[in-house]
């Protein structure tokens, strides 16, 4: 599904990926730590397409298409979605709105019709009820004044909407109390496919008892450190990342 | 008399896609102002001597005047000799049907996207359409005079209703009201009338299309409307200008008297040419508007969508003397490049239970200042008065400016006054959640844009809607990323 | 001369409580904790109680009422309220870990913990006892170089609470801190300090209470610090149902680190002369705060609430909504703040204040201020103050509901837009019980 090789990347002259390598298969799940500053959300924002970071080297196949030679709606439209950890309000434009302009631009993309009226309330009804969002939630404007968990489940629910090949979470968990992390938890669990591969990036543990991934990467000083399976994250929710920044700086020293 | 036959650079412009302008044999007066240029213009207009001197008293009131200074705009100071006052688009005899309308001149409106043909078939939309002062066509006559609606060019109004101009012409904006109506009292030369007789509602959009084709030119025409008891009439202005190089100066007036009961909605969409990216040429817009709700239950409604001018100075009021009267105020002013816009509006609370509601939207681009300057007064008789006031700024990039003057005073301790103001600012990060979702870029701006303004544009009428937004669209294009 | 000294004798009262403090907890004078007491009683003499020369408290001169109400002797013999006149401030139908003060005092046995590891001790004992987090948290936000009440209190604290949450601790049981005072018989002074501390990814709720019985004055000067580390959830109330004769001066402070959340509500039901500050510092990206204020004034009942939220990182979101009913002579004061610094871009910020006044004495000052130095953020801010709707009330009258009680049903609708906020349910039906009985009995 995804392959990143040799990933470099930097904002403002600001060298922030320093040779990501990744793969990812159809179906799996893989979860990226890592202390602040390590370089997590910039890994989910070049993937995206965020303009301000800079790729300086290193390449990204996507589905067999050279990932970085496309904008960011062919790459939304492509089949890669971004749960933003900061979701962005758009004041007087509806989440139905904004997700029917969405959906029928990427259907007319892949040379599909537009939805029709009806086919696409038969949708949203049908996905609505995976993250338990309210009808009258998503006919208020797009985020505004949505609380921190009505936010990020909005974003899930944009996510079932669009039916994604490659989701990336950044930080989807972060600001959720317990019973909004088990609702989010629960949406992506029952989106998953065998077809379909996940993110997660996320500075806390704790999410992944209920996502449950097949990787763990830790990033530090924008390279991948350390992987393992799950109990890598037990390892550093118990220990921290001091003894793996240790580890790093007397290998590099 | 001269006859300036001056043909100006010809040019076609992608940033401002009305800057065409037709060389029309134009019928003018000499550059500047004097007594004897008023008599000029009234005598070319064939008024009665009331008429005459009505403007000279606002002439002479006009001279011991100022321009006012404290708007939020900065121009550089206008040479008021150095304007030709009067100019008419030549023809040998009035027209009596669109038929006989200079062909020429109807291509005009027909490339500002109102071929009157059209609008007179199709939309049902009465048209009077002013070019350079003066009204050259009036549609839909005839079917608005079996109702007893008159719909005419002010010039026509003065021969055909003297006694209706004369009761209510000053009524609302007297001469001496400020520097710019004063002048337009003084100068102006032809407008629009409308009366709505008691108990009639107006079964159509009345329209009127402004422009102004000639150089050097002012534009001053003056809009008087007159509801009658329990009527009810929605009316509608648009306006263009071309592309020169020079700054134009618009000092239009538009007065509006609500009787009781009556109701009356105006909306404008403004798109005179605003110079270009370096601040060049543009009309300054110096328009007052206001309305009096003079009966009980009288209702009086303001929506403006101003996207053009170079420099914008717009209040449009109402004074809420019946009792139950409501004022609404909905605005949106777009300012881009080198624009400046000081627009907002007064709602003075006379009567009891009167109420008013004032929604502002702001949006700045380039280098632009956007400013909201609104008054609410509540007089001391004005028990049970109650406003509600929402002025919102966009903002786009980091070089433009918005600013909000709120001015609230109050007299009766039973008002109740609500205000609320934000500040917010499209940025890369809306549009490219926008485009991380699928959705092409210059659709997100549009998404972006027309939702924030959505609370206005959904007070204009179905179709001008539909040109609000494509022209939101058109004037901030190329201003994010 | 003798009028001299009486004017100056308020703040030496408070001079003697320290130096009676500091002769009985001699092992523990030579504290980090006690060198903190001392800078903050030398901060307290340079501020002196706040008149209304002090731009703070313009419109609630403290000094004056307490110098006419209060005698400020040593605090005397703890009051004996029998375990049912306690028991009758509880919140009914709530499951609560519990922690009763009277007069200021932890008192064990009426207190109890239910919720597993958790910690929650008297004050005093954590002094001694968890020292690290004392030395780590405690006055390190409520500013008593700044603040006179907030001085006083951090060189008086000896009582109160000290609770912690262990990182990923989710506690289903709200924690309920009672407060009563018992001036049956004579007059009552405490100064409780609080220090909450919610660890990495914690959540629970946090309630105090103050209930003041009998008819002597009763004055109560509390400061709260909670800290609510990354990712932590919390939820704060504040429900002040005092008797007529009671003056209260709190603040609350809180930190906010990255990605957490907190809500704090304040309700106000009666009380001689209320004082509340709320500070919070949103110090951590993807923050989420949330103030939500109630304050039904009658009789001559003086209420202020001062409220500051500091946004100091970017990404955040604050949202405050004040609303007030106001009759008879009462006095509202409603002053906010809302600080974005240049950093804080993408800051949302929401304030509003709205004010019903019931009678042409009832005087309310309001005061919402936004200060922003960063440019890219969302702001707004509004306060509205008026008289029911005359309309409404008339609509419902022509629906055949009388005059009173539709006037009651209006009011209780304007108060329910902060009581639906409420996610506790007992906690809800008995503010919601409150709010009602008062709206019957008063309006």
């Amino acid at each position: 599904m995804l392959k990143i090789k040799n990933l470099h990347a930097s904002i403002e002259g600001k060298d922030i990926l320093n040779g990501i390598n990744l793969e990812i298969k159809p179906g799996e799940v893989h979860a990226i730590m890592g202390p602040n500053g390590s370089g997590k959300s910039t890994l989910a924002s070049v993937l995206a397409g965020r303009e301000e970071y800079e790729v300086t080297d290193g390449e990204i196949e996507y589905l067999g298409k050279d990932l970085l030679d496309l904008s960011p709606e062919d790459r939304a439209r492509e089949g890669v979605f971004l749960a933003f950890q900061y979701p962005v309000e758009i004041p007087g434009v509806s989440t139905t709105n904004f997700l029917k302009t969405a959906i029928n631009q990427i259907r007319e993309y892949r040379g599909q019709e537009p939805l029709d009226a009806v086919s696409f309330l038969t949708t949203m009804k049908e996905k609505m009820k995976l993250v338990e969002i309210d009808q009258a939630l998503l006919s208020r404007s797009l985020n505004e004044g949505f609380s921190g968990g009505e936010k990020k489940r909005n974003e899930i629910f944009q996510m079932a909407m669009l039916e994604p090949k490659l989701s990336i979470l950044d930080e989807t968990d972060s600001g959720l109390d317990i019973d909004a992390l088990r609702i989010v938890a629960n949406g992506v669990n029952k989106l998953k496919t065998s077809e379909t591969s996940t993110i997660v990036v996320t500075h806390y543990q704790r999410l992944l008892d209920y996502i449950v991934p097949d990787f763990v990467h830790v990033l530090y000083k924008g390279k991948i450190v350390k992987s393992g399976d799950k109990n890598l994250a037990l390892e550093l929710e118990e220990k921290g990342y001091d003894w793996i920044k240790e580890e790093v700086d007397t290998a590099t020293a | 008399m001269s006859k300036d036959n001056e043909i100006l650079e010809q040019f076609t412009s992608k940033e401002y896609e009305h800057g065409w302008n037709i060389d029309l044999e134009a019928d003018q007066a000499p550059k500047g102002l004097s007594e004897e240029i008023i008599h000029f213009i009234s005598a070319k207009k064939e008024e009665p001597q009331w008429l005459l001197d009505w403007r000279l008293k606002a002439y002479r009131a006009w001279t011991k005047m100022e321009e006012p200074d404290w708007a939020n705009v900065k121009f550089p100071k206008i040479n008021y000799q150095d304007i030709i006052y009067y100019s008419a688009p030549k023809q040998k005899v009035k027209p009596k049907s669109l038929d006989e309308i200079d062909p020429e001149l109807l291509d005009t409106f027909k490339k500002l996207g109102i071929s009157l043909e059209e609008q007179k078939r199709l939309t049902g939309v009465a048209v009077d359409a002013v070019l350079d002062s003066v009204s050259v066509a009036t549609t839909f006559k005839d079917k608005l005079g079996e109702l007893g609606i008159i719909f005419c060019s002010f010039s026509e109004a003065v021969k055909e209703h003297p006694e209706l101009v004369k009761k209510y012409l000053g009524s609302v904006v007297p001469q001496g009201d400020n520097y710019f109506s004063a002048l337009n009292s003084a100068v102006f030369t032809d407008g629009s009338f409308c009366y709505i007789p008691k108990g009639v509602r107006c079964p159509m959009e009345l329209s009127t299309y402004f422009r102004i084709n000639a150089a050097n030119t002012g534009q001053f025409e003056r809009t008087l409307i007159v509801a009658e008891e329990g009527s009810y009439v929605s009316y509608l202005e648009g306006c263009t200008a071309p592309q020169r190089d020079e700054n134009q100066l618009h000092a239009a007036v538009v007065e509006i008297y609500v009787q009781k009961d009556a109701e009356v909605k105006y909306s404008t969409v403004q798109n005179w040419y605003p110079g270009d990216k370096n601040g060049k040429g543009g009309i300054y817009n110096f328009v007052t508007k206001r309305g009096i709700c003079a009966g009980d239950n009288a209702k009086l409604s303001w929506t403006q969508v101003e996207t053009g001018s170079s420099v914008t100075w717009k209040y449009p009021s109402c004074i809420l003397k019946g009792d139950n009267s409501t004022g609404e105020f909905y605005s949106v002013a777009v300012t881009n490049n080198m624009q400046q816009a000081d627009t907002g509006t007064k709602m003075i609370h006379i009567g009891k239970n009167t109420k008013s509601r004032i929604v502002s939207k702001g949006v700045s681009a380039g280098k632009s200042q956007n400013s909201y300057r609104g008054q609410v007064k509540v007089m001391k008789r004005a028990e049970g008065a109650r406003n509600f006031s929402q002025c919102d700024s966009l903002l786009m990039g980091d070089q433009c400016g918005a600013h909000t003057f709120p001015y609230i005073d109050v007299e009766n301790k039973s008002a109740q006054v609500e205000h609320e103001a934000t500040t917010s600012k499209i940025g890369e990060d809306q549009i490219f959640y926008c485009t991380q979702r699928g959705i092409d870029e210059e659709s997100a701006i549009a998404l972006i844009v027309n939702g924030y303004c959505k609370e206005v544009l959904n007070q204009l009428p179905m179709e001008f809607a539909v040109e609000a937004q494509k022209l939101l669209a058109l004037t901030l294009e190329g201003s994010v990323g | 001369m003798s009028e001299i000294l009486k004017e100056t004798s308020l703040e030496d009262k408070f001079i003697t409580h320290f130096n009676e403090l500091e002769s009985r907890i001699n092992g523990e004078s030579k504290s980090a904790f006690h060198d903190i007491r001392k800078e903050a009683l030398e901060s307290f003499k340079t501020l002196g109680l706040p008149d209304k020369r002090n731009e703070e408290y313009k419109y609630t001169p403290v000094q004056r009422v307490l110098k006419k109400n209060f005698d400020f002797g040593v605090v005397g013999e703890q009051a004996t309220l029998s375990a049912d006149e306690i028991r009758d401030n509880y919140i009914p139908g709530l499951k609560t870990n519990t922690l009763v003060f009277i007069n200021g005092v932890f008192s064990e046995k009426h207190s109890e913990i239910i919720s597993k590891d958790i910690i929650i001790k008297d004050f005093n004992l954590a002094l001694k006892e968890n020292k690290e987090d004392i030395e780590t948290y405690l006055a390190k936000y409520a500013d008593y170089k700044e603040d006179a009440f907030v001085a006083l209190n951090t060189a008086l604290a000896e009582n109160g609470s000290f609770i912690k949450l262990e990182n990923n601790k989710v506690i289903e049981e709200p924690i309920a801190l009672y407060f009563i005072n018992d001036a049956k018989s004579k007059e009552v002074h405490s100064q409780p300090r609080n220090l909450f501390i919610a660890g990495k990814s914690s959540q629970a709720s946090f309630i105090e209470v103050f209930k003041t019985t009998g008819e002597q004055a009763s004055f109560t000067n509390v400061v709260t610090e909670v800290v609510v580390n990354e990712n932590a959830h919390i939820d704060y109330f504040k429900i002040q149902n005092n008797e007529n004769t009671s003056y209260h001066v709190g603040t609350t402070h809180v930190w906010q680190d990255r990605s957490s959340y907190f809500a704090g509500y304040t309700f106000t039901l009666s009380g001689a002369l209320v004082r509340n500050n709320l500070n919070i510092i949103i110090d951590g990206e993807g923050c989420e705060s949330h103030m939500f204020g109630l304050y039904l004034l009658n009789g001559s009942t003086h209420v202020d609430n001062h409220t500051a939220v500091d946004h100091r990182k970017p990404n955040s979101f604050s949202n405050e909504l004040y609303k007030g009913i106001l009759e008879d002579q009462s006095h509202g004061v409603f002053n906010g703040k809302v600080y974005v610094r240049q950093i804080a871009q993408k800051t949302n910020a929401f304030q509003s204040n709205k004010n019903i006044l019931l009678s042409n004495e009832a005087i309310i000052n309001t005061k919402p201020q936004l200060e922003i130095w960063a440019d890219d953020v969302k702001c707004s801010h509004g306060c509205t103050t008026g008289q029911l709707d005359e309309e409404a009330l008339f609509y419902l009258q022509s629906r055949g509901v009388g005059k009173e009680r539709a006037r009651v049903l209006l009011l209780y609708a304007y108060a329910a837009e902060i009581l639906e906020n409420i996610k506790l349910d007992p906690l809800k039906d008995y503010l919601e019980g409150l709010v009602s009985e008062r709206l019957h009995k008063n309006f």
